[in-house]
């Protein structure tokens, strides 16, 4: 049985790069065998939020298909791939009063809604847990 | 599985929250079970100390019905069994090494912090 590690996460998106540092200690710990938890917490649900658009960039002299730019929901929905053909479980949860109080219950497909006692539950069944805070 | 949170972003959207994101988790999980211990460090030691109360926010005409009340709100925890700890540093720091400290609070010299450390498994940073 691959020992499940949890992380809780609480920076929005496109605001700090340990966003980016999140998504790839993620991936690293899939790639290794590893089942993943995540704890949406706060501005972090927003990493999952349906309606995020990529845009074109007039700076870059590109349109959106070159620009090509990075949505955190497309990471989790690469994420919940990477983890289903490796035959690991990635479960993503948002903190469910966090969403209500942003209005962003447009969540992608894979991702559910929790609570604190979710990321409890998730910490004790993992062999090791991180949190990620914010500034 | 006991777990030590150590909180040192302090006030936080407290007045949009209501309460210290981080002190109302802990609440949570401890409903849910959980056995914790909390340590302020940096600004959130402020949360020890007593007597210091938010003003309702007013914007307009919407008023706040309940200002965040932070020492209430880690008092509580200790009466769930959260035990408290604060850096004795950090309260001298900010003039608050001689004020009225909330009950049941320990203050912790920061040479101390790795015996601390030492008696929960899990250490969490926020």
């Amino acid at each position: 049985m691959p020992a499940s590690l949890t992380f809780a996460i609480m920076d929005a998106p496109f605001e700090n790069a340990r966003t980016v540092t999140v998504f790839r200690l993620v991936q690293a710990a899939l790639k290794a065998g590893h089942d993943v938890n995540v704890f949406a917490y706060e501005g972090a649900v927003g990493l999952s939020f349906a309606r995020q658009a990529a845009h074109a960039n007039a700076v870059h002299g590109r349109d959106a298909a070159a620009e090509n730019h990075p949505l955190p929901r497309v990471w989790i929905e690469q994420l919940l791939g990477l983890a289903g053909k490796s035959g690991r479980k990635l479960d993503w949860v948002n903190c469910g009063l966090c969403v209500d109080e942003r209005g962003m219950g447009e969540a992608i497909e894979g991702v559910r809604r929790g609570t604190p006692a979710d990321l409890w539950k998730m910490s004790v069944e993992s062999v090791n847990s991180l949190s990620v805070g914010t500034r | 599985m006991r777990t030590l949170q150590i909180v040192e972003t302090a006030y936080r959207a407290t007045v949009e929250e209501q309460d210290d994101t981080i002190v109302w988790l802990t609440h949570a999980m401890a409903g849910a079970g959980g056995q914790f211990g909390m340590l302020l460090t940096g600004n959130a030691v402020c949360y020890a100390a007593r007597g210091r109360q938010a003003p309702t926010l007013t914007i307009g005409e919407w008023q706040q019905s309940h200002a965040p009340d932070l020492g209430a709100d880690v008092s509580a925890l200790v009466a769930k069994g959260v035990a408290l700890y604060a850096v004795e540093e950090d309260l001298e720091e900010r003039g608050l090494r001689d004020a009225k400290l909330i009950d049941s609070v320990t203050v912790v010299p920061r040479d101390e912090l790795p015996r601390l450390f030492e008696e929960y498994p899990r250490v969490w940073k926020w």
